[in-house]
């Protein structure tokens, strides 16, 4: 193995290992990530229950509710996070070490995917404690595929929006807080994506955390396939694309970003 | 051998608005000996920084030329960033949840160092900190002189050929910033080949630190030599200093007395609201004539000493102001 690879790889556990284990290390998240997100999902399983429906829409609401931290890691820590890196000086430190930069973002993204993963499962399971809702996958295989390729797509897209946010400065937050919500509701978080319409899903597609959603829907949902927008092997397909799209973008977007930063001296001048 | 750090002509310009354009940097020319402790001596704004984040790969030059150890800064960038390490003062970097250990560890494989190495330097170095019981504690819970201890510490574990030290001792106590002069020395004192660029605004530290000095005021490089030779320009005059009151309305009462030497007359305001001026005298006796015509002039002196000629000295002699704030 050349010295590039091994430092590389040295650079992304390292990256990594902020999320992984000192991002636990503050309780508070079990209150902001966990509490608050389970409130929603508690607020949409008593509606559904008190109109009647079935069932599936627990399970729903509740899968929905469990990718809830998976978008707010991608917009927040993903997105945003070489902004905030500037802000405190680690960006320069990072850029002037012989690791190429990719490597940081890839760091980040394994990091981001463990954290979010480990919160996603405890809303699943305390969502599935306290309302008793059933769920049952019925092809593990199809399963991890689509919920890997969905968290691949995702933080792809969180390291290409990354090098995009940092041009934008602050701007980021702004753009952050007004996507937010527009993108629970289109992503389909607390009711089916096919109840959107043809254009709307189409639209929606767009963001990996809609498709995904609705091929984990269909594959651990009792009866998940009245749900379908479209098929899994049809979301797979596209996930897959999104995938290799976002992360040869996130490619590209941050050697852009550097030499641009480096042009203009926006990479490290924080009064730029 | 190449010099460990070379600029042919460097300009770096930054454009805050369309029509409103900063030069930070006109032409500096430098050559950097492998294994010299080199200061760069400004104010704030001279232009010190934007020179470091340029040799250190962070920022292009907008023309001329920067080569560190040989190696170009633009086309070289991945080369030169394996030879490098930096330091800020007064930095934030870092990530408060994890612990010094984990932070110094974090970044070190960014230059691929092994982990077992970086254990063994980390403990040598938190040591010759006097550091040594902060190692697993977080890092938000340390004060800013021991955050930049640890952020020495991070710049050492990567064994840099040349080492970049960006106001190293900026907003640290007397005794904090004793401690990270003499690791720099020692750092440099065991590791003859390993060359320090350091840039600082305190005129104690560069002489104490460096072998050579270069002096930078708005983007240009205004004197550079050794510490020694920098204080012969001062001379080995004595250096006089009154403070006036009220403001001199011009100082040509001191033009006429023979031994006064012109060039040395400076006006500055002091810290007590008195007006201070410093001049060089041939022989002290001519300092009785200085008075006399200070108070023919209709002023009142409010202190007067001899004082020793130092960089700031150089730095009033050559630039006409204080480098460091007056206020």
């Amino acid at each position: 193995m050349t010295e590039g690879f091994v430092r590389s790889l040295r650079a992304i556990r390292a990256r990594a290992y902020i999320r992984i284990v000192g991002a636990n290390r503050e309780i508070s998240w079990l209150v902001t990530e966990i509490a608050l997100p389970i409130l929603s999902v508690a607020a949409y399983i008593l509606l559904y229950r008190s109109l009647g429906l079935p069932p599936i829409y627990e399970g729903l609401v509740i899968v929905g509710g469990a990718m809830i931290p998976l978008w707010m890691v991608v917009l927040w820590s993903m997105a945003m996070q070489l902004f905030w890196e500037k802000g405190v000086g680690n960006l320069d430190i990072y850029l002037s070490s012989p690791t190429d930069p990719i490597m940081l973002l890839i760091g980040m993204a394994i990091g981001g995917m463990f954290m979010a993963g480990l919160r996603s499962a405890m809303i699943l399971l305390l969502g599935i404690l306290i309302f008793d809702v059933d769920l049952f996958v019925s092809d593990w295989f199809l399963f991890f595929t689509v919920l890997s390729l969905t968290m691949t797509a995702l933080f792809s897209m969180g390291m290409a929006a990354a090098s995009a946010y940092f041009v934008t400065g602050r701007m980021g937050i702004k753009i952050n807080i007004a996507l937010m919500e527009p993108i629970y509701m289109m992503s389909g978080l607390y009711f089916p994506m096919k109840n959107m319409g043809a254009v709307m899903g189409i639209v929606a597609s767009l963001i990996p955390l809609s498709l995904g959603l609705d091929g984990i829907r269909q594959l651990c949902l009792p009866g998940g396939e009245s749900l379908k927008f479209i098929s899994v092997h049809a979301e797979i397909g596209i996930l897959f694309v999104m995938s290799v799209v976002f992360g040869i973008a996130s490619y590209y977007l941050l050697r852009r970003m550097e030499r641009k930063g480096r042009i203009d001296g926006t990479l490290s001048e924080r009064w730029m | 051998m190449p010099p460990a750090i070379l600029t042919k002509k460097v300009v770096r310009t930054f454009q805050k608005r369309k029509q409103d354009k900063v030069n930070a940097l006109n032409g500096v020319d430098i050559e950097v000996n492998p294994g010299e402790i080199f200061g760069f001596l400004g104010p704030n704004g001279a232009g010190k920084t934007t020179l470091i984040k340029i040799l250190c790969t962070l920022l292009y030059p907008s023309s001329g030329e920067a080569y560190v150890d040989g190696l170009d800064v633009v086309k070289d960038t991945q080369k030169v960033r394996r030879v490098i390490s930096m330091v800020s003062g007064g930095e934030s970097s870092g990530y408060g949840i994890l612990t010094v250990a984990e932070n110094i560890w974090m970044f070190s494989q960014f230059h691929g160092i092994p982990g077992r190495i970086v254990k063994e330097r980390t403990a040598r170095y938190m040591k010759a900190f006097d550091f040594e019981k902060d190692l697993h504690t977080k890092l938000s819970k340390l004060s800013t002189g021991m955050r930049q201890k640890m952020n020495l510490i991070r710049g050492f574990v990567t064994d840099p050929k040349i080492f970049f030290l960006d106001e190293p001792t900026l907003g640290l106590d007397p005794h904090v910033a004793r401690n990270v002069r003499d690791n720099i020395q020692s750092w440099v004192a065991d590791h003859k080949e390993k060359t320090v660029f350091l840039t600082t605004h305190y005129m104690a530290e560069a002489e104490e630190l460096c072998d050579r000095i270069a002096i930078m005021d708005k983007g240009e490089i205004v004197v550079c030599d050794t510490p020694a030779n920098l204080r012969k320009q001062v001379g080995g005059d004595s250096i006089y200093r009154l403070a006036l009151s009220p403001q001199p309305a011009q100082m040509d009462f001191l033009a006429g007395i023979l031994g006064v030497k012109s060039p040395w007359i400076f006006k500055a305001k002091n810290g007590d609201g008195d007006w201070e001026i410093r001049f060089g005298l041939e022989a002290d006796e001519i300092l009785l004539a200085v008075l006399q015509a200070a108070k023919d002039s209709g002023l009142k002196v409010e202190s007067f000493g001899k004082i020793d000629p130092g960089l700031e000295d150089l730095f009033l002699k050559i630039v006409g102001r204080k480098l460091e704030k007056e206020e």
